[in-house]
């Protein structure tokens, strides 16, 4: 599904990426650990499309397409949803109305029929049920006032209804109570399925026991610096990223 | 003295419909003193955004003679579901058959104030006594000497008004230059309450000037909901100067749509005379081409405890210019007020201007008070945020630019009215995309 090459990215004239590679199947769910600085949320931000992200080298290949060459909207209709690590809050903009043109819009663009409003909110409501996060939501604009519990559970309602095949989770853990973060690996867990695949991008081991992923990577200095399965997680919780560091000044000795 | 001084005040001698004798006498002095006081120039600091340039080199005929038959779809301009009483003035003309003043409620007094005039010309005296400080106001002294129509509305005593108050003031093409200068008086007795919708409209090719001057009352407790939406066309350059004075627990709430005109100059002056008096006004413009706007608030806080909450909110894009001035001043003894402005601009174009200009002044203690000015473009990471869930960057755009300023219109009711002004305010945005009200 995404085929990601060699991959060098720029941010204000800094590498911040540095020979990135990874291969993301249909269906699995990789983990991308690392520690601060290591590059992990410009990798969302890059796949997701945001400007100010600079590709020097490399290649993205997701389903067949060139998806660096693609604007944001475009590559949502194609599937692609990133978390956003810090929910953006759009006043004056309503939940309900936002993620009804949005779906249309992707919809659209794929060529398929618009949901009227009775259809949307039937699906939304499905969604709100499967997922037990309440309707208030649906009332208030965009992530405005949100805690943020709130937020991030937004962007999984958010991921619920659109549907994508591709979804990057940018530390959508971070500052999350125990039950907050259940309910986010629930929401993940939910939306499984051999059809799509998922990037959980995070600093703790913690959420992987909630969402317990197929491949574990290690994200530092720029690029995957060490692959495994989910015990390659817990090895990390244990011993700290400290020890990848050594492991990379004893392999480079 | 200007060309367009010199073509008003020879408009001056013809001023049509009966005139009392103090009237004659007063239009006289007005006369002379707007010959020696011309248009706000460049050195009057209440117009230091907004030049009148243009206007002095303009010799527009005083009043169309014609109006009175001039045809004009008012119904595709109009809000609809609006069924109540109704005025309308074509080209500063009122139009009878086009007004609904038949079965006025019990209570509520709607007439042209030529009418007024010819009948009992004695109780239109209120209405053209301007206020000291006015004496010395160009625009206002040839209002005087010239308005000969305008919009009286009285409530009385404890009357509510159920059905909104439509006042439609419709510009119509003539094929020349023209002005038309109007005298409002809007007065509401004590515990009245009703609610007044003004709409500008029409189509002109030529220019057209409107001067208003209004004066509205509100007596102890009465409530006016006061609506305005200016959809002029890009010919016309509308002045217009209201006084509003609160007496004890009055409420004015204010909305303003700011969309049309080529120039628009609005100031609303406002005394809040009586002890917990409040004003709530909220307001925006969304300005394209070279449109202009000016909305200039000076309240003053008289009596204690007294309230005042203005936000206004401008839209500038292409080589529009939106200004705001808003000053607002507790006078010694209007203790224990609370006075809130918040001005918010969006500049969407490198050759669009925003001036901003909030000024606080305070007299007394206890006073809570609040003010913030900002002028920025539109949120990158909002716009982003959209787009990454597949909202296409120009309707990304659209509707974060109306929810910018949708705010102006959240406490309109009923929800039917509401949704006609967000669709008329989207329409005037930048780019043009449905949006749900």
């Amino acid at each position: 599904m995404l085929t990601i090459s060699n991959l060098h990215v720029r941010v204000a004239g800094k590498e911040i990426l540095t020979g990135l590679s990874l291969e993301v199947a249909a269906g699995e769910v990789h983990a991308i650990m690392g520690p601060n600085g290591a590059g992990k949320s410009t990798l969302g931000n890059v796949l997701a499309g945001r400007e100010g992200y600079e590709v020097t080298a490399g290649s993205v290949v997701y389903q067949g397409e060139d998806l660096l060459a693609l604007p944001p909207e475009q590559r949502a209709a194609k599937g692609v949803f990133l978390a956003f690590q810090y929910p953006v809050e759009i006043p004056g903009v309503n939940n309900t109305y936002f993620l009804r043109a949005a779906l249309n819009a992707q919809r659209r663009a794929r060529g398929e029929a618009e949901l009227d409003s009775m259809q949307f909110l039937k699906r939304v409501r499905e969604t709100l049920r499967v997922l037990h996060i309440s309707d208030e939501l649906l009332h208030r604009a965009v992530n405005e006032g949100f805690s943020g519990g709130e937020k991030k559970r937004n962007e999984i309602f958010q991921m619920a209804v659109l549907e994508p095949q591709l979804a990057i989770l940018d530390e959508t853990d971070s500052g999350l109570d125990i039950d907050a973060l259940k309910l986010v690996a629930d929401g993940v867990n939910k939306l499984r399925d051999p059809a799509r695949a998922f990037i959980v991008i995070t600093h703790y081991q913690r959420l992987l026991d909630y969402i317990v992923p197929d491949r574990v990577h290690v994200l530092a200095d720029g690029r995957i610096v060490q692959s495994g399965d989910k015990d390659l997680a817990l090895k990390l919780e244990e011993q700290g990223y400290a020890w990848i560091r050594e492991r990379q000044l004893a392999g480079a000795a | 003295m200007s060309a367009f001084v010199r073509s008003q005040l020879d408009g001056a001698t013809t001023v049509p419909g009966p005139a009392p004798g103090w009237l004659v006498e007063l239009r006289q002095v007005a006369r002379q003193g707007f010959e020696a006081t011309g248009v706000p120039g460049p050195r009057d600091e209440a117009w230091k955004y907004t030049q009148l340039k243009a206007l002095q080199g303009r010799t527009p005929t005083v009043g169309d003679p014609d109006a009175a038959q001039r045809p004009i779809d008012l119904e595709k301009m109009l809000l609809e579901g609006l069924t109540g009483p109704r005025l309308v003035f074509l080209n500063g003309t009122f139009r009878p058959e086009m007004s609904r003043l038949d079965a006025l409620p019990a209570g509520v007094d709607l007439r042209p104030l030529s009418s007024v005039l010819g009948s009992d010309p004695e109780t239109a005296r209120m209405t053209f006594a301007s206020s000291e400080d006015e004496h010395g106001v160009g625009l206002v002294q040839l209002n005087t000497a010239l308005a000969a129509d305008g919009v009286w509305l009285k409530i009385a005593a404890g009357t509510v008004a159920e059905q909104p108050i439509h006042l439609v003031f419709a510009g119509a093409d003539t094929g020349a230059d023209l002005a038309w200068h109007l005298r409002h008086t809007i007065t509401l007795a004590p515990g009245a309450s009703a609610t007044v919708i003004e709409q500008h409209v029409g189509e002109s090719a030529a220019a057209q000037l409107s001067n208003v001057v209004e004066s509205l009352r509100l007596g102890a407790g009465a409530a006016l909901r006061h609506l305005r939406l200016q959809e002029s066309p890009l010919s016309a350059t509308l002045v217009s100067r209201s006084t509003v004075q609160l007496d004890a627990d009055a409420v004015f709430e204010s909305v303003a749509l700011e969309l049309g005109a080529g120039l628009s100059r609005r100031d609303m002056r406002v005394r809040l005379e009586g002890a917990g008096a409040r004003l709530d006004a909220r307001g925006a413009t969304a300005l394209r081409g070279r449109q202009h706007t000016d909305a200039h608030y000076e309240v003053r806080h008289i009596a204690r405890d007294t309230s005042c909450d203005i936000r206004w909110r401008g839209i500038a894009d292409e080589r529009a210019r939106a200004v705001f001035g808003g000053t607002i001043v507790v006078e010694v003894g209007a203790d224990g007020s609370d006075a809130k402005l918040s001005n918010k601009n969006l500049l969407l174009s490198p050759h669009a201007e925003i001036d901003t200009r909030p000024v606080l002044e305070i007299f007394a203690d206890e006073v809570k008070a609040a003010h913030g000015a900002t002028v920025g473009r539109l949120d990158d990471n909002a716009l982003f945020y959209l787009r990454s869930r597949g909202v296409p960057e120009v309707q990304a755009r659209t509707m974060l630019t109306y929810a910018f300023c949708a705010d102006a219109l959240a406490a309109v009711e009923p929800e039917s009215l509401r949704a006609q002004l967000g669709a008329r305010l989207a329409a005037h945005l930048p780019q043009q995309h449905e949006v749900d009200a």
